[in-house]
This record gives C-alpha cells, structure tokens and sequence, in this order.
C-alpha cells in the first residue's frame, strides 16, 4: 500500500534534485529543467494530498501549476533566447549586469 | 483794457508758430511775415490800450488784468507772522508800463521789419530761428513790463535773458558768438541772484508780491534817511538785479561781447529794451528806493561813474558797434543817475528816447556793416556819405539826439538828468557833463570816421584793377571780413549771389525803418519840453502816478472829506515822520501835504514863484552850458577826424600809456579773469579734488569693504556649507562600500541567500513549534 509517506518521500527527493540542479549548474537550460522538477515535486504533493482527502481543490492546483510553469517556460525560454543572440551563450555566471 | 495779455501774447504766438514750424517748413519771407504780422498787432493793441489808458483821468490810469491763478496759496511765514504766497498771472497797465509796451511793441515792430532784409542772406531755417527767438524775446519783454507783481515780472526778466543768449549766440558755429552769449548769460544771473534775493525779502517783510500792494505798503513806511533798514536791503538786492541786466558796473562787461550777435539784436535787446528793464525795475520800485536815500545815492553813484567809464572806453575803440555798446553802457548809466537822484520820471523818458536813437544808431550801423559786406571796423571805412545817403542822413538825427542838440529828443531828456543831477549833487552833475562831453566827442568820431574822408576799406571789382585780388571778396572767405582781422559778426551777410560790388545803400526794408526811427528820434522828446522852455512836460506827469504811492497820491482829495479822528489815524499809520514836521492837530491837509513833500524830492516841495522863476533860469543856464559842451565834444572830433585827422595819431602816440589803458577797457575783462574767474575756477578746481578723494573715496571704500566681506562670505559658502553637504555624500558612499559586495549580479548567489533563508525561517518556525525555542 502506498501511503502518502510515499508521495512525500518522492516528492521531497525531486525537490532536492531540483534545488541542487538551480544551484550547482551553470547551463540556463539546465536550471530551467530543474525549476520543473521542483513545480511537478510540488505538484506531486498536492495530487498525492487530493487522492487523500477525496477533494478535487489539489487537482484543480495541480493543473494551475502546470498552466502556469508553461506560460513561464514560454517566457523564461523566449528570455534565454533573447540572452544567447546577446551574448552567444546560455552560462548563468555570465548573466551578472545587475550589480553595482 | 481786459484785453492788455493779448500784447504779450501775439509774438509769443508768433514765437510758436516759428519755433514749431517755421524752422522746418517756412520761407525766409514767409517766417518774417509772421513775426512782422504779430509784432504789427501787437503794437496795434497797445497803441488801442494806450489810447484808453490816456482817456482815463490821471490818478486812475491804472489798469489790473488777472489772467489766471498761478500760485494759489502757499503758506510761508512772513515778518507779521504766517503769511500766503499768491501770485496770479496778472497784467497791469498804467503809464510806465504803458510807455514800455509802446517802446517795445514800437520799435520792435521797426527793427523786425528791419531784420527781414538784414537776415535775407542766412540759411532759410537760421532765419525762422532768428524770427522765433526775436518774437520770443518781444513775448518776455512785454511780460516783464506788463506783469503786476515781482514774480511775473521775474518770469519776463529771465525770459529775456534767456532770448539775450540764444541771440547773442544765433552764429554758434563761432567761438566768440557762443562765448559772448554764456558770458551774457552768466552775468546776468549773479545780477538775477540780488534780485531774486529781493523778491524774497520783499515777501517776507509785506506778505505779498503784487505791485500796487507792496508800494502802497512801502509808502506808509519810515523813509530810512539814517542807516540801513530793511527797505533799503531790498533796494539794494533789486539794484543788484539791475545792475546785472543794464550792464552797470561792475557787471558791464557783457554788454560789449554781446555785439556778437546780429545787428538787430544789439539795436533791440542791447540798445532799446531788455538793457533797459534794470532802470523799469528801478522805476517800478521807485516808491521803496525813495524811501531809501542812502540806496538811492548808491545808485546815483553807480550810474554816473558807469556812464564816465563807459564813455571814456568808446573814445578810442575801432569797432563800430562796440563804440555804440559802450555809448548804450554810458546812456544807461544816465538813466540810473536819473533815478538815483530821484528823477524817475527823467530817467524813465530817457529810456524811450534812447531806445529811439539808440536803435536808429544801431541799425545804422547794420546798415554801414551790411554795405560793406561784414566790415566793422571803422578804420576800413571812411566817405561813406555818398554811398549810402539814407543811412547817413539818419545817422546824422541819430548822433545829433544823442550828443543833446536841440531840439532833438536826446536833448530834452539828457537836459531834464543834468537839470535835476545838477540840483541833488554838483559832483554827480559835473561827472554827468563830461560824459555828455565825452559822448558829443565819440559818436561824431564814429560819424566822421564812418561817412568823413577817404574810402578806406577794400577795392571791388570795377572800382580798381589793381589790388581788387587782394581786396578780400566776403563772399569767398567765410563771408566776413575775417582776412581784415575784423569781427566777423556779420558772417554770412551779403546778397547771396557774386562778388561784393562795393558800398552800396541798403534794401527799403532796412531805410524805412531807419527812417522811422529817425522821426522818432526828432520827435520823441517834445513830450518831455520843460517848464523852463514853456512845455509842460508832459510825460512827467503823465508818468508820476507810477511812482507814487496810491495813498499819498489820493490823501489831498480824500482828507479833506474826512474827520479828524480818521487824518490822524492815517497820519500815524503813514508813519511818524509827519509828527515831526507838525505838531500834533494841525490841519489835516497841511499834514497830508509834509507826507507828500517829504516822500518825493525835496526839491518838487511847493515853491514862490519867484524861486521858481530862479529855477527856470537856472534851469535855461544849465541847457546852454550842456549843448556848448556838446557842441565842443562834436568840434574836437570834428577837427581831430575830419580836417586833421594827423592829430588824432599824434594825440594818441603823446598819450601811449593812456590810449593803450583806454583800448584795452581798462583792462576789467582781465582783472575779473584774474580774479573772479580764476578764483571761482581754482574754488570748482579745489572740490573736484574734494570731490574726487572724499566722496568717490567714500564709494570706492564702500565698494572695497563689499568686496572684500563678500569674499569671506563665499569662503564661508564654500567651506562650511557646501562641506556639510558634501560630508553627508561621503558618508554614505563610505558605507555603501561594505554593502554592494552583496551585490554580485550573480543569479545563483541571490538564489542560495533566499534558499538559506527560507531554510533559516523554516527552522526556526519548526522549532517553535516543537517548543525548543
């Protein structure tokens, strides 16, 4: 029997994978690749919870999540994009113009 | 008479129309038919108002007009406590002033006539100038004379020297033109000084300016026969003003220098009327100057010895109108010994006869001048009698009524001063006769060496070939006889076309008038015959109510009606000096009569018939002896410049020292230089330098110490001010170093600090709960 110990315990493995991805890496792509682990970890959860419960709200907010880390890897990508016509590379370290 | 402002008023608008227009847009015809047209109906007017004022009885020929308020009323304090200054622009006609606008409005009329042919070579513009200032001058002296208190009066008597300047100064492209007319105006005004001075004193001590007023007040006074009283300070600074405007000395000297102008000029404002308006100002004032005899023997004195001085100066000078400006000096002297010894009515008639002859003379010479083309020197001339027959002939009448010959009008008048000089001070009487000698000796001088003898002056063209080169053409030199070493004061003068052809009679326009005058001159003095010669003198009682107090002239009639109580009141309020001579009670006419005697001469006092047959004898004797000593004068200077003329060079060799004193004027012009001059000059010299270390100092140590609190000012600005701000910036960009480490741009750093502190806050939250914490 799956108990949502399970979930949890899946779901909290991807988030650190995913958080270790965004820190470690330098490949903009990459990290973008790790932010989705870390939204489908959170949206394991709230499946996981809704099957739980017998209550439709984690669902509804799984698919909102989704909805919207789509909408944001349009953007996010469409930004990258724009970057690497820039600057001819996807390298985090060199995004560091905001600094004094 | 309302009319009486109309007098002044036409050539002032004539004046108007030439001054605004004329110059711009006139004809030289045209701007003289203006003048000409206003100076005609302005004598037209006062022939009418002289008319009227002769149909009135004698001791009411006096005539008021009020025009308009000028000042209305001013509070000033006064001798009796706080008085009111009111001056209306009043007008008034009795006999002096009637006379005077007739001298003016007469012989204005003649010498404006006159002009329009002297003028008729200037620039068209000059011309209309010449006519505004000309008519201008005719508006202020009719002003002068017609006006009905001092302050009036003043306006014309500034007004006047103002016309004088511009005048005298119509040529003033030249030096000497310019110089004479500041030299006029200058002088003039330290005399206008005592007047002004006078006009003050006469307000503070009688609270109010108008004529008939003060005078009427004046006659009620003490006559101040012992010491200086408050009457004769203002007569003494009204004689100051006098002596400024009719060139006596010691402030003469402007008189002759004013010869710079044109000749019209010198005959009408330096001959016949503006010289004249210090003895009118003496004669208007003559109830205050009778009641102060020491003042009045000042002027006496003054008058005579200019009149010698003068005199004695014309004997020797070349210059043919400066001979006849030192004559005017010496004749206006006359007057004022007239009026010194208390003939004002004789220095009064003087004046008009003079201004006819004096004119006549004046032109005349305009005429020689005209005819020899700007020459002015007498000693270039010579046998000009059969070149200019009409003006010889009236210079003749002219130095014949000067020099005293009877019956011409100089004699009577200058008969009627000795008459009466004679009687108040033999000394002043002799002075009196030399001059009379003196003047006889220099206008026969001028005549002989004018028309008498050998033509002296250049060769033109036909007379001779040879030297007509030489012989300078006034045309091609600056119009003037400037070569001659002249005075060119008649620059411009000619015909306006060609060559100068020689001595030639003047245009109708210029004989005319002379003519006129020299009617004038022949006919002048028959209003003045005296007692002596079965005249009536006319014109000194014509003239008496003038200078009379109202009061003293109405006592006679009106004290008889009245009582006793009243005679006696007005015996006290006319002063004391009637107690003297009677006792207390008498009759009042009596009483009356003593005021009278005593206000006018002593010698008018009601005489014996026998005495006064003794008087017309003496009177007859002193005629004689005046016309043999004219009669000398004119034979000497007939023997010296017509048949002998060597003497005259021999004389004046034997006498080098005097003749040298004489030509140089006594050397006055220098002396005031000197003295006067420098001194006033070393005076503005001396605070230029106050002026220049003192007061610039104080402006320039006041700009300094700006200066220099200025600069700590802005050391201050500078340091303190902009160094707190300046501080404030430091500080935080020292802080700001520590903390934009922090900023590293990278995206990982910014998100590790977030995920450290989600960690943070998430523990410390889990351990709260827990109760750990």
């Amino acid at each position: 029997m799956i108990t949502p110990t399970h979930y949890m315990l899946l779901s909290a493995a991807l988030f650190i994978i995913g958080v270790i991805g965004v820190m470690v890496r330098r490949n903009i792509i990459i990290i973008f690749m790790s932010i989705e682990l870390i939204l489908n970890a959170v949206n394991i959860n709230l499946v996981a919870f809704s099957r739980e419960w017998q209550h439709a709200v984690g669902q509804v907010f799984a698919i909102f999540v989704v909805a919207v880390a789509a909408a944001e890897a349009a953007v996010g990508l469409g930004i990258i994009l724009a970057f690497y016509r820039n600057k001819e590379t996807v390298n985090i370290d060199e995004m560091n113009l905001m600094k004094w | 008479m309302q009319y009486i402002w109309l007098i002044p008023l036409l050539p002032g608008l004539g004046a108007l129309v030439n001054g605004l227009v004329g110059i711009r847009a006139f004809s030289r015809r045209t701007s003289g038919a203006v003048a000409c047209a206003t100076m005609i109906a302005a004598l037209g007017v006062s022939l009418l108002a002289f008319w009227e004022l002769l149909g009135l009885p004698a001791d009411a020929r006096a005539y008021d007009v009020t025009l308009a308020s000028w000042i209305p009323a001013i509070p000033l304090q006064t001798q009796s406590g706080m008085g009111s200054l009111q001056v209306p622009w009043g007008f008034r006609l009795d006999p002096l002033s009637g006379l005077m606008i007739l001298v003016v409005t007469g012989i204005g009329t003649l010498i404006h006539i006159y002009s329009t042919a002297y003028m008729a070579a200037e620039p068209r513009g000059g011309v209309a100038r010449f006519f505004c200032y000309l008519n201008l001058f005719c508006f202020f002296m009719l002003v002068l004379v017609l006006g009905n208190n001092y302050l009036v009066m003043f306006v014309g008597w500034e007004g006047v020297g103002l016309c004088s300047y511009l005048l005298i100064g119509y040529w003033y492209q030249k030096k000497s033109a310019s110089d004479a007319g500041k030299k006029a105006f200058i002088t003039n005004r330290i005399g206008d000084w005592g007047f002004i001075l006078g006009i003050f004193l006469v307000f503070y001590t009688f609270g109010t300016l108008d004529f008939r007023a003060v005078q009427n007040a004046a006659g009620a006074m003490r006559v101040e026969s012992a010491g200086i009283g408050v009457l004769s300070i203002i007569c003494l600074l009204l004689f100051v003003g006098a002596v400024g405007k009719s060139a006596q000395i010691p402030l003469y000297v402007w008189l002759p220098d004013a010869m710079e102008g044109p000749t019209p000029v010198s005959a009408l404002i330096h001959a016949a009327t503006m010289v004249t308006a210090g003895v009118y100002m003496v004669g208007r004032n003559a109830v205050l100057f009778s009641h102060a005899p020491t003042v009045m023997l000042i002027v006496a004195v003054v008058g005579v010895l200019t009149a010698l001085f003068a005199a004695s100066i014309g004997l020797v000078q070349y210059d043919i109108k400066r001979v006849l400006a030192y004559s005017t000096v010496s004749q206006l002297g006359y007057m004022f010994t007239a009026m010194g010894v208390g003939a004002f009515s004789a220095g009064a008639f003087h004046l008009m006869t003079h201004a006819f002859f004096k004119a006549l003379l004046f032109l005349g010479s305009g005429s020689v001048i005209h005819a020899m083309g700007g020459e002015q020197d007498m000693r270039r001339m010579g046998g000009l009698k059969k070149y200019l027959p009409v003006t010889y002939a009236t210079m003749v009448i002219g130095t014949l009524a000067i020099a005293g010959i009877p019956p011409l009008s100089g004699f009577f008048s200058k008969d009627e001063i000795l008459f009466r000089s004679f009687e108040a001070n033999k000394a002043i009487w002799a002075l009196a006769v030399v001059t009379a000698m003196m003047t006889a000796f220099y206008m026969f001088r001028l005549l002989s060496m004018t028309f008498f003898g050998a033509y002296r002056g250049p060769a033109w063209e036909g007379a001779h070939r040879v030297g007509a080169h030489l012989a300078a053409d006034p045309h091609d030199h600056g119009h003037a006889a400037a070569a001659h070493g002249a005075q060119d004061s008649q620059a411009g003068h000619g015909h306006g076309h060609g060559a100068w052809h020689g001595p030639h009679e003047s245009p109708n326009a210029m004989t005319y008038p002379l003519m006129a005058l020299a009617v004038g001159a022949i006919v002048a003095g028959f209003v003045g015959i005296p007692t002596a010669l079965y005249g009536g003198n006319t014109i000194e009682h014509f003239l008496e109510p003038s200078f009379t107090a109202e009061e003293v002239r109405l006592k006679p009639d009106t004290t008889t009606e009245t009582t006793t109580g009243t005679t006696t009141e007005t015996a006290t309020a006319t002063g004391t000096l009637a107690a003297t001579e009677t006792t207390t009670g008498a009759a009042a006419v009596t009483e009356a009569e003593s005021v009278r005697s005593v206000r006018l001469q002593p010698d008018q006092a009601p005489e014996t018939p026998e005495a006064e047959e003794s008087h017309a004898l003496l009177e007859l004797g002193l005629m004689g002896f005046s016309v043999l000593i004219a009669a000398i004068g004119i034979g000497v200077a007939w023997k010296l410049y017509v048949t002998s003329p060597e003497i005259a060079d021999q004389l004046a060799e034997r006498f080098a020292g005097a003749h040298r004193v004489l030509s140089n004027k006594y050397y006055v012009d220098e002396l005031y230089d000197a003295t006067v001059i420098s001194g006033t000059m070393a005076g503005g010299r001396g605070l230029w330098a106050v002026d220049r270390n003192v007061i610039d100092g104080a402006v320039n140590g006041t700009g300094w110490v700006t200066i220099i609190s200025s600069w700590f000012s802005g050391l201050t600005d500078r340091t303190v001010v902009d160094g707190l701000v300046n501080l404030v910036g430091r500080v935080v960009e020292a802080g700001s170093v520590v903390f934009r480490r922090l900023q590293t741009g990278l995206v990982q750093n910014y998100a590790l600090v977030m995920l450290f502190g989600i960690f943070a806050f998430v523990s410390i939250y889990l351990f709260m709960r827990a109760g750990t914490l």
